[in-house]
């Protein structure tokens, strides 16, 4: 006896203008930095011909790989047929297209030239994994929009599955894609790994779904909506074996890399080199992004504990930050080795540890990035059927044998 | 880089004698300088002809010719190009640059010009998004100013730190070498005077003022200098691993 699911606009009250406002200062703060990087040049920010990829792309390459991640609630539900996640989809499609907004948005404004956006659009190098991202990119957007529109018109429900099949194997070609983007710069001993790929995706997992968390949490207890327990508890035993997954694959990446004397150099670097990568990495990303919210999540003191759930998801996503900063920041520090054997050195910083310092316009244009798929995602549920009224356990999950005739409290 | 092994496996009299031969070459090579010039002006396509792929400009450093405290090829590069520092070194562009190498065993200090190697397998052509890093048929490596985007993709793909991003306003470019502010750039071969049947800026102001480090021209063409100097002379490519095929090769290294 199946039991429909209700879903339908938020009703949002002051508190809902006032948050969506908040976001809106901090997208026009992004955008004023934008101006003001634009007219003086790249130079007002930390980035350098050294560091030439700074904060920005850390908030942006965080952001797209969690927009392929927090598809899972919704892979689960149609590629695996688990109908407890089922109700959970359509917030998880929607938060892969605006998380996947906001990253871009972010990359956009930090070219150099912003402005020729319709030439980037327009011209494309085959033999570039980036070109062939801009292509996931949009396709990525088409086709989680689709499944969507099935998902919400009750006509194209039996098509359903077929598409987020499709969904599925497009958000893991994606995830890789974006891990390319630093695989392949095989010049740069802190990238030059296959394991890049992979390891992006399992990254991707964890962060979509810390998200996914603080977002369904956050849009049930603001509008009273309620949300059962049984939901929560499976997401966040999910979210443990993300973050153990994220564990177990950065020890395989830098123990292959200590193995490779190619790589010896910079590893040392960030793990052991005493400095703020080192602390990111270990502080950021072991301790606090993995760790102590695993320990949070399984002990029976906290792992049921609502308030404990979202610290764990917020510590997740902050110790992702740390570990795309390492990745990213990090592997610029690390100076190119031009000739092995040799010390090195130049008034262009050849043979330095390169330092970097983010700027506040280039910070506020990487929080914006967050602000943007926030907005839009408040708006889109909003305006749009796409949270259920209830999240109650018996609703989402009803008795196999149910005792009594179906209950009318989906219809509140 | 088939020579770099043979080049090892020479006996101490055979180097020294070679040495002997690579001076007498250079100082005949001198002498000839003009004529030279003369020569490798015939090289030069028409204006109006397309590039052709049956050259390759390239480049030759002595590194044992190239001395400490020298910058007259960075100086006639930065003249040449309208390249002015803006006092902030860690974004002022730098197209070609002085490395000073330290040997960690032995203490052996060697200098170098560092710049655009001209790969013909060039990550930066490879990995640009829109196409505006690309590669002329007769090797030269340029960024089309007007397409590209400012990614810095290129930045971080190119294994010799070659490019720089234009992170200012500027002011008093050159016709001959446009420049913009939010795009990348990195060394052209001097492609404007290369057209003109000349040579890059750096390579006469070495060959005029210097040591003479510098020998450019095309290494397809077997009667050209460079050419004749890479038969018979040891030359490598840094970074020879990653399989490049760099235009711009090093002696003494
Ligand atoms: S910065 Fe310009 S030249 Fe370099 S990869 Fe981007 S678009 Fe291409």
């Amino acid at each position: 006896m199946k039991q429909r699911i209700h879903y339908r606009e938020l009703e949002g009250g002051i508190g809902f203008w006032v948050l969506l406002a908040g976001f809106g200062v901090l997208i026009a703060l992004g955008l004023a930095s934008v101006h003001y990087m634009e007219t003086y040049g790249h130079w007002v920010t930390g980035m350098t011909n050294q560091v030439v990829w700074g904060i920005p792309h850390v908030f942006a390459v965080f952001l797209i790989v969690a927009a392929s991640g927090v598809l899972n609630t919704a892979s689960v539900a149609s590629v695996f047929a688990r109908t407890p996640y089922k109700p959970l989809a359509p917030l998880s499609g929607l938060l892969s297209i605006t998380l996947l907004i906001g990253g871009l948005a972010v990359l956009v404004l930090d070219l150099g030239h912003s402005d020729r956006i319709l030439v980037a659009m327009t011209h494309y190098n085959f033999r570039s994994i980036f070109a062939w991202n801009i292509f996931l990119y949009i396709g990525f957007m088409l086709v989680v929009a689709i499944y969507l529109w099935f998902n919400m018109e009750r006509r194209m429900n039996r098509y359903i599955r077929p598409v987020g099949f499709v969904a599925f194997v497009w958000r893991i070609t994606l995830t890789t894609g974006t891990g390319s983007i630093f695989g392949f710069l095989i010049a740069r001993d802190a990238y030059d790994s296959a394991l890049m790929g992979p390891m992006f995706v399992i990254m991707s997992f964890s962060f979509g779904l810390a998200i996914y968390i603080l977002v369904l949490m956050s849009s049930y207890a603001g509008s009273g909506r309620p949300l059962g327990d049984a939901t929560l508890r499976r997401l966040k035993n999910l979210l443990g074996v993300f973050i153990a997954a994220v564990l177990y694959f950065l020890a395989i990446f830098h123990l292959t890399n200590l193995y490779w004397a190619q790589h010896v150099g910079v590893e040392e670097f960030i793990l052991f080199g005493g400095n703020v990568y080192t602390w990111l990495f270990w502080g950021g990303q072991v301790l606090l992004g993995g760790l102590v919210p695993l320990a949070l999540l399984y002990s029976p003191a906290t792992g049921n504990s609502r308030f404990w759930i979202a610290v764990s998801s917020v510590l997740v996503i902050l110790g992702g930050l740390a570990l795309v900063y390492v990745i990213i920041i990090g592997g610029q520090a690390y100076p190119l080795d031009l000739f092995p054997g040799k010390a090195v050195s130049s008034t262009f910083y050849d043979g330095v540890i390169n330092t970097y310092t983010p700027s506040l316009p280039e910070i506020l244009l990487g929080i914006s990035g967050i602000a943007i798929s926030l907005a839009a995602t408040m708006v889109a549920i909003k305006f749009l059927p796409f949270l259920p009224v209830s999240l109650k356990d018996e609703v989402v999950e009803p008795p196999a044998t149910p005792p009594a005739p179906a209950t009318a409290e989906a219809h509140a | 880089m088939s020579k770099q092994p043979e080049e090892n496996t020479l006996a101490a009299p055979e180097r020294a004698r070679r040495r002997f031969l690579t001076q007498v070459a250079a100082v005949t090579g001198a002498a000839l300088a003009p004529g030279m010039v003369l020569f490798e002006v015939s090289q030069a396509r028409a204006l109006d002809q397309p590039v052709s792929g049956k050259v390759r400009w390239g480049m030759l450093v002595d590194t044992t010719k190239c001395t400490r405290g020298c910058d007259l090829c960075v100086k006639a590069c930065d003249k040449e190009n309208g390249i002015h520092s803006h006092g902030r070194p860690e974004t002022d562009s730098q197209w070609i640059r002085k490395i000073r190498l330290r040997d960690l065993h032995t203490g052996y200090v060697q200098f170098l010009p560092m710049l655009c190697q001209h790969c013909k397998y060039a990550p930066c052509v490879d990995v640009c998004p829109v196409g505006a890093s690309f590669r002329r048929a007769d090797g030269i490596v340029l960024v089309n100013r007007h397409i590209c985007i400012g990614c810095r993709y290129c930045m971080m793909a190119c294994p010799y730190k070659a490019r720089s991003f234009v992170s200012e306003p500027l002011h008093d470019q050159v016709p001959w070498s446009p420049r913009g502010m939010g795009t990348v750039e990195a060394c052209t071969f001097c492609v404007h005077r290369v057209d003109r049947g000349h040579k890059p800026a750096c390579v006469d102001a070495c060959a005029a003022d210097g040591p003479g480090a510098l020998v450019f021209g095309d290494m397809k063409d077997p009667g050209s200098k460079i050419a004749k100097m890479l038969a018979k002379e040891q030359s490598s490519e840094v970074r020879a691993d990653l399989k490049l095929d760099t235009g711009v090769r090093y002696h003494g290294i």
